[in-house]
């Protein structure tokens, strides 16, 4: 489905994956991995949208429902969802969804600034969006998914 | 082109610079002591014009103008114009510590300390005696010494490097009596080093039936190698109470011990010192410490914390192995049980032996303290003398930096706080010079570091008044006395009638408190009116793996650290009060404990009554109560790696780390009295039931 063509100068490559019946994607840039899923350990009293932990060859791993970070139902959790790595501001999170479907390559001029859709949930995430083959794609801003840590710490 | 090598060099410039700086302060120690000799001098001098010579090198010209001046000082005393009385000695000690200070400035580009001038205008105003001698004759003494390390390096050699033990060692009744085998000990001696045992029978061994019972027989072991001396003792751990044992070094050949005896008199002639020291050559001179330093390298710590976690990796390896294996229902496999067995000896072998890489004894930190008491004693005009116990002991090098700030502020406490006023103790019939004694020890694998002072005690009247007042407890309360003073440890509370600028700023003892246990330590408190405090702090070992008891909750597997068990109990319907609607306690023994289910505590599930089969786990809080904690099930009882939680999602109460099992899922390590402090606070209990 991706065309090489379109990988000219001012495009961005995006990871597009679904949850639930939407498309959603982040850059390309700063996806680590892609796991099958694991069970996380719950963490006490975390937000809701905090899954748990998971082990990372040796390392911790919070994993986050982004179903549920972005307002809707949450992930089932079961083997058919992924897990997607990324790496955002210095930490590595992992990112529960329903499936990967996609790798894009967007041009620049492709991408629509989201209209004003108020300060939902959702739409605080939303950096962009884009049509592809009539399929919209909603382009995550990692940054504003993911916690504050610097709020959050203190 | 060379700055990498420049930096490297000038790093370990500084790293000889700590180490010649612990040895200056060693050799004042020994002149305080009026133990020292003209040996001693030299290695004072000797400190101090190296990290001169070496910061000359780098152009660090405020380190080299303090370390001259300081030198010259000390050359008068090296040429006996100087004597070193108790108030010259005061200012070496100042005149180290400001070195000292001048050095860390130097490495970190910081502008140089303040109040140099001040101290060294007083070293130079030292009164100077004429010289008894003329230069030469001291120039020679060193000369002397230099000579005796050609003879020493063979004589070295032969010892092996190491000087043997000797260990005596005489069973009483108890040990037969209590299943203990002298030759089982003797052979785990053997294994250590090169062992010679002599048994010594009593002349008069009868064998008649009365005596026969009766232990007769002595054993001295002279055991030679590298052998730790933490390791002699863990092999007589279980007959220590049993029978009479002394572990000692080899004496010195008798060389050593005439140039002691010269020693004892201050400032003796250098040529009467000279006329004794030709004899003495082939035998090891009267510096005993400094010559059985073993070889070491210096490596960086980036590439032992990477060793370190890979045995982590290994530990969690073999755990997955080991469920790998019994769930292929091979287990009872001879072979295969038994090479898994030797896997794990050789696993916490190797853990141990990393541990021991990062393990660094606790003198420089105690250093760091005989000046915490030099100056806040100045700064409140008390007379008070630190004595430190143990600073061979080794503690994992974090530990070590994270417990200087709650010691150095313990410290205070004791010297401004605890010790009392001069003309107060003379009253009361102490000396007027306090004590601050300072140990750190070995014991039931942790480490154990008291802070103990010769004051006046705790003034509980006082504490409770005080606590009262705050509103801490309640006026009509009856504690104990233990109760009493582990109030001191509560946020905010302190009773010093003047606020000084050294310590009681209203930064507590509950700093302390949380320092330690972030090690994973306790602390405690005795105090006796009139005779002293103590704090006794117990330290786990390292901070990278814990022994653990596996545990399941509400479906989900935690583990809680051995060290926070006291004991497990079945529940059952006759042990459980209840207080109200949903307060339960657990009945042990003449004692109610509450009854908390883990389940709940974590979130995991509604709260609700216990039911019987479950399993109580008894736990040791940090004020010395107990709760009792209701879990589904025990697992298991292992080892766990700590993993850090991310602190991304704020602080999670109750839960210290987390940990992989052998199935790789991750595992919450729990710390119990973190979690009964939520949960006697009667505010998130409603909360958490709501939602």
């Amino acid at each position: 489905m991706t065309e090489h063509s379109a990988q000219s100068q001012g495009a961005t490559e995006l990871l597009a994956f679904r949850l639930g019946d939407q498309e959603y994607c982040v850059d390309i840039m700063s996806v680590r991995e892609i796991r099958g899923w694991t069970r996380a350990t719950p963490l006490p009293f975390a937000p809701g949208h905090v899954k748990g932990v998971i082990n990372l060859r040796g390392t911790i791993l919070p994993v986050i429902d982004l179903a549920v970070r972005l307002g809707m139902d949450a992930v089932a959790g079961d083997e058919r969802n992924v897990i997607i790595v990324v790496a955002v501001n210095g930490h590595t999170v992992g990112l529960l969804v329903d499936a990967v479907s996609d790798i894009l390559s967007i041009a620049h001029d492709d991408f629509q600034p989201p209209p004003d859709l108020g300060d939902s949930r959702a739409a605080m995430c939303i950096s962009a969006l884009t049509l592809v083959d009539d399929r919209l794609i909603r382009v995550l801003d990692l940054g504003a998914v993911l916690p504050r840590q610097s709020a959050d710490a203190a | 082109m060379s700055d990498d090598a420049i930096n490297a060099i000038r790093a370990s410039f500084f790293e000889e610079c700590e180490e010649l700086v612990e040895s200056l302060h060693d050799a004042l120690e020994q002149m305080d002591r009026g133990t020292g000799d003209d040996e001693t001098v030299n290695v004072v001098f000797r400190a101090v014009h190296s990290i001169k010579g070496g910061a000359g090198a780098f152009g660090l010209g405020d380190l080299v103008d303090f370390a001259h001046r300081f030198e010259t000082v000390l050359d008068d005393l090296r040429s006996r114009r100087l004597r070193a009385d108790a108030q010259a000695i005061r200012l070496f000690f100042q005149g180290a510590d400001l070195l000292h200070d001048h050095v860390r400035a130097a490495r970190s580009d910081a502008p140089p300390p303040d109040g140099a001038d001040a101290v060294l205008h007083a070293l130079e105003a030292l009164p100077l005696t004429r010289a008894p001698q003329g230069a030469g004759a001291v120039d020679f003494t060193p000369m002397l010494i230099d000579l005796g390390f050609a003879g020493l390096a063979e004589d070295q050699q032969a010892l092996n490097g190491t000087v043997p033990w000797q260990i005596r060692f005489t069973p009483r009744h108890g040990l037969y009596a209590s299943g203990n085998e002298p030759l089982l000990i003797l052979r785990s001696l053997a294994a250590l080093g090169q062992a010679r045992v002599t048994c010594i029978a009593p002349p008069d061994l009868a064998l008649s039936v009365e005596a026969a019972e009766e232990p007769r027989l002595t054993w001295e072991i002279e055991l030679a190698g590298d052998v730790p001396e933490v390791d002699l003792h863990e092999a007589f751990d279980f007959v220590t109470d049993v029978s009479d044992l002394s572990i000692r070094r080899a004496p010195a050949p008798t060389g050593a011990v005439e140039t002691a005896g010269v020693s004892d008199q201050p400032a003796s002639d250098p040529a009467e010192t000279a006329e004794h020291l030709p004899p003495d050559r082939p035998k090891p001179d009267p510096r005993p410490e400094a010559e059985w330093l073993p070889a070491t390298v210096r490596v960086d710590l980036d590439r032992v914390d990477r060793l370190v976690n890979l045995v982590g990796e290994l530990v969690i390896s073999h755990a997955m192995l080991a469920q790998s294996v019994s769930e292929a229902g091979i287990a009872e496999h001879g072979a295969v049980s038994g090479g898994l067995e030797a896997f794990q000896v050789l696993t916490r072998d190797i853990q141990d032996s990393v541990m021991m890489i990062r393990a660094q004894p606790v003198k420089p930190l105690f250093q760091r303290m005989a000046r915490i008491v030099r100056e806040t004693s100045l700064a409140v005009g008390k007379t008070v003398r630190l004595l430190t116990e143990g600073e061979a002991t080794e503690i994992d090098k974090t530990v070590i930096e994270r417990l200087s700030d709650p010691l150095t502020h313990m410290i205070r406490n004791a010297v401004d706080h605890g010790i009392e006023p001069p003309e107060v103790r003379l009253a009361a019939g102490k000396p007027a010079q306090g004590t601050v004694t300072l140990t750190a020890s070995h014991r039931a694998g942790r480490v154990m570091v008291e802070i103990a002072d010769d004051g006046a005690g705790i003034d509980r009247d006082r504490v409770r008044r005080t606590a009262v007042a705050r509103g801490l407890i309640a006026p009509d309360a009856q504690p104990t006395e233990a109760e009493i003073d582990n109030l001191l440890f509560l946020p905010g509370f302190t009773t010093a009638a003047a606020v000084s600028s050294y310590s009681g700023r209203g930064v507590g003892l509950d700093v302390v408190k949380s320092a330690i246990s972030g090690l994973g330590g306790r602390i405690s408190i005795q105090a006796e009116p009139g005779r002293g405090t103590r704090f006794s702090i117990s330290l786990p070992l390292t901070l990278a793996v814990l022994d653990g008891m596996v545990v399941r909750v509400a479906d989900q597997t935690v583990v809680v650290p051995l060290s926070a068990i006291m004991e497990t109990v079945l529940l059952s319907p006759e042990n459980i009060r209840r207080v109200g609607g949903s307060t339960e306690l657990l009945h042990v023994r003449g004692r109610l404990l509450p009854l908390f289910d883990l389940g709940a505590q974590l979130g995991f599930r509604p709260a609700r009554g216990s039911e019987r089969d479950q399993i109580v786990i008894l736990t040791a809080q940090d004020d010395g109560s107990r709760a009792a904690l209701v879990v589904d099930a025990i697992l298991d009882q292992r080892q766990v790696v700590i993993k850090g939680l991310s602190r991304q999602y704020g602080r999670t109460p109750g839960v210290a780390a987390a940990t992989i099992l052998g199935d790789g899922q991750v595992a919450l390590i729990l710390d119990p009295s973190d979690l009964m402090a939520g949960a006697r606070a009667p505010a998130p209990a409603p909360v958490s039931l709501a939602g």
